[in-house]
């Protein structure tokens, strides 16, 4: 009933939104569980660093140029709001966390409707990124999409190498583990938190601009992403990256899969209006009901930190 | 205790300045502040019922915005169908609303602390996406309510007046059923289970069956503003739903005052008063009122209520 090439074609692409959604909810995580920190601004550093791409794209001409140049940029930018504003937070409760993070939100959505218009952006895709790839079995793909499934892979063999195998790594654990206990150890704690949350915003960064090219550069277009980033946190288990990961994947298949199939499913048991007007309240609704089951078995996540 | 005598000389100034307005803007030829005002009015409600759960219980829902939602596309969708009775589509909004709000009370209430926040906001979205989904009656653009809800009698909702003091009314029941509801043991309960929780299992009170009434109750007064919002605006929309709407609901709590109850409805004031002040000096607003949240968070978390009438004794928490 269901074509395979097109079960393949969604498997796929629920796999690359997952790879987004672990970009994003890799850096939530680690700066949730180092600093203790909760940060809606996130999905305003990932709309940043879209834009940012969009607007070196325009004066180099190259999106690859582009690219090297936004994450760095977005960085820089997270940098600054980690020393201005976010330091402040660290040993505030998490309710006032949310209303300032809130604020930037505000801030952000607003300031680039100033810097770049009310209209949304448009990407051009990289000339040898914008045909398809054969993949084995028969499978057509787009290049560009492939190309994010493999870069976020890389990323993620990259932060892997790094917690587990680095000496920076291993402060990183022993901050998620004990912070008190790291500082008074003599690291400089300051800076480590620093670039704890530059990491998590180049990681925001690099989705976004790798986003541009297929979504819409647009203000506010981190809130979308930013939730579904937050449910992948609660099933994947807050501070574990491993979980992250799992847990984004999941999540991106399932979303990606349920629009894609369970309309049609509602259509072959019951009649067609009422399929035609359920079915995509439902596909829109899965992923909320997958976490509302995961929090009734395990409040704690599928896959919780060890240790923490 | 010297100050307290200025606390409610100042409110019942303000209540008989609220009683007053609608004549007022009549005398004044300013419509538009009665709008604005029962506007106030309906927000300052939501922001009660949230203050009753986050001001009281530590409760940090985020998902708040999607029982004013709820009631307004339930005086919508049943006006839709030609249902105009507010004695069916009122009891519809409010057991719509409960009923929603006891089901993400029983997920969410299994968790706290951050997961709590991220869990209301996601089932927030949630609602706001089904809106989106409802296709039937408007999606993303939202439902035009023709007809007001119809209560009977002399109250004609269609007249601006009418509709001020109903919601004026409610907001005053409402408060004084909420000053009732936290002095008393429910309230006490509550309130013992934010600065200790394990002392209060240890004592043998159900914290979760008491904090899913309290998250019911409030999703419940929520639902009612909703259903006073869509006969202010006509309209029943998806934004109504939206996360930065209850967002906004959490910055009227803390700027009014948390756990107080004028403090909200002082926020809800406030906020509304400064949105529509810096909307009209400039298209982008929003890039001013991003940072000024973010000084009151640094700055001054006591609130309007708390600047303006220093609590007598120190708070119980």
């Amino acid at each position: 009933m269901i074509d395979p090439q097109l079960l393949a074609f969604q498997a796929l692409n629920g796999l690359q939104l997952g790879i987004m959604l672990f970009l994003m909810a890799a850096g939530l995580t680690l700066v949730f569980g180092i600093m203790n920190l909760i940060n809606l601004a996130h999905g305003s550093l990932y709309m940043v660093g879209a834009y940012l791409a969009a607007a070196f794209q325009g004066w180099t001409g190259s999106f690859l140029l582009a690219a090297l140049l936004a994450v760095p940029a977005t960085l820089l930018l997270g940098v600054v709001v980690e020393i201005v504003v976010l330091r402040a937070l660290y040993e505030r409760e998490h309710l006032d966390q949310v209303l300032a993070t809130f604020g930037l939100i505000l801030f952000f959505n607003e300031a680039v409707r100033i810097v770049w218009g009310p209209n949304a952006l448009f990407v051009a895709l990289p000339e040898f990124l914008s045909g398809q790839v054969e993949l084995p079995l028969g499978i057509i793909y787009p290049s560009y999409r492939f190309a994010i499934i493999a870069v976020g892979l890389a990323v993620a063999l990259f932060l892997y190498l790094l917690i587990a195998r680095t000496r920076v790594g291993m402060l990183i654990r022993a901050g998620a583990t004990n912070r008190a206990m790291v500082g008074a150890l003599g690291v400089d704690v300051k800076l480590l938190y620093t670039a704890v949350f530059g990491l998590g915003t180049a990681l925001a960064g690099l989705a976004g601009l790798m986003a541009g090219p297929i979504l819409s550069v647009e203000s506010g277009m981190g809130e979308p992403i930013l939730i579904l980033t937050f449910v992948v946190i609660v099933i994947g288990g807050i501070g574990s990256i491993r979980g992250a990961f799992l847990a984004a994947v999941l999540i991106g298949v399932i979303d990606t899969m349920g629009r894609a199939f369970l309309p049609g499913l509602l259509r072959a048991a019951f009649n067609p209006s009422i399929a035609n007007a359920v079915g995509p309240a439902l596909a829109s609704m899965l992923i909320y009901v997958v976490m509302a089951l995961v929090l009734a078995f395990r409040p704690q996540g599928l896959f919780p930190a060890r240790g923490a | 205790m010297s100050r307290v005598g200025a606390r409610p000389l100042a409110l019942w100034f303000g209540l008989a300045l609220l009683l007053a307005l609608p004549g007022l803007a009549a005398l004044l030829d300013q419509p538009f502040y009665l709008t604005l005002v029962t506007r106030m009015l309906v927000f300052a409600i939501a922001a009660l019922s949230l203050d009753l759960i986050l001001g009281y219980g530590a409760m940090v829902s985020f998902g708040h915005a999607a029982y004013l939602g709820i009631g307004a596309y339930a005086v919508g969708i049943l006006a839709f169908h030609g249902v105009t009775a507010a004695w069916i589509q009122w009891p519809v909004a409010i057991v719509g609303s409960a009923a929603v709000a006891t089901l993400i009370g029983l997920v969410s209430l299994r968790t706290s602390g951050v997961y709590f926040i991220m869990i209301t906001l996601a089932f927030g979205q949630m609602l706001y996406f089904l809106a989106v989904s409802l296709k039937a009656y408007g999606g993303d653009d939202g439902l035009t309510i023709n007809v007001r809800s119809r209560l009977g009698g002399p109250l004609d909702l269609s007249n601006g007046s009418v509709l001020y003091y109903l919601v004026l009314a409610l907001l005053l029941g409402l408060l004084l059923l909420c000053r009732r509801l936290v002095a008393a043991r429910f309230g006490m309960v509550i309130r013992g289970a934010k600065s200790n929780e394990r002392r209060m299992r240890a004592l043998g009170f159900p914290i979760v069956r008491y904090r899913l009434t309290a998250f019911a109750l409030a999703g419940t007064m929520c639902g009612i503003a909703g259903v006073l919002l869509a006969n202010l605006t006509n309209f029943a929309s998806p934004a109504y739903m939206h996360w930065t709407r209850s967002g906004e609901l959490i910055v009227m709590v803390i700027l009014g005052g948390m756990g107080s109850l004028i403090g909200p409805i002082l926020g809800a004031f406030a906020l509304l008063a400064l949105e529509e002040a810096l909307s009209s000096l400039t298209q982008h607003w929003q890039v001013y009122l991003g940072p000024i949240l973010i000084l009151i968070v640094l700055f001054a978390r006591s609130g309007i209520y708390g600047v303006l009438a220093p609590a007598p004794k120190a708070s119980d928490g």
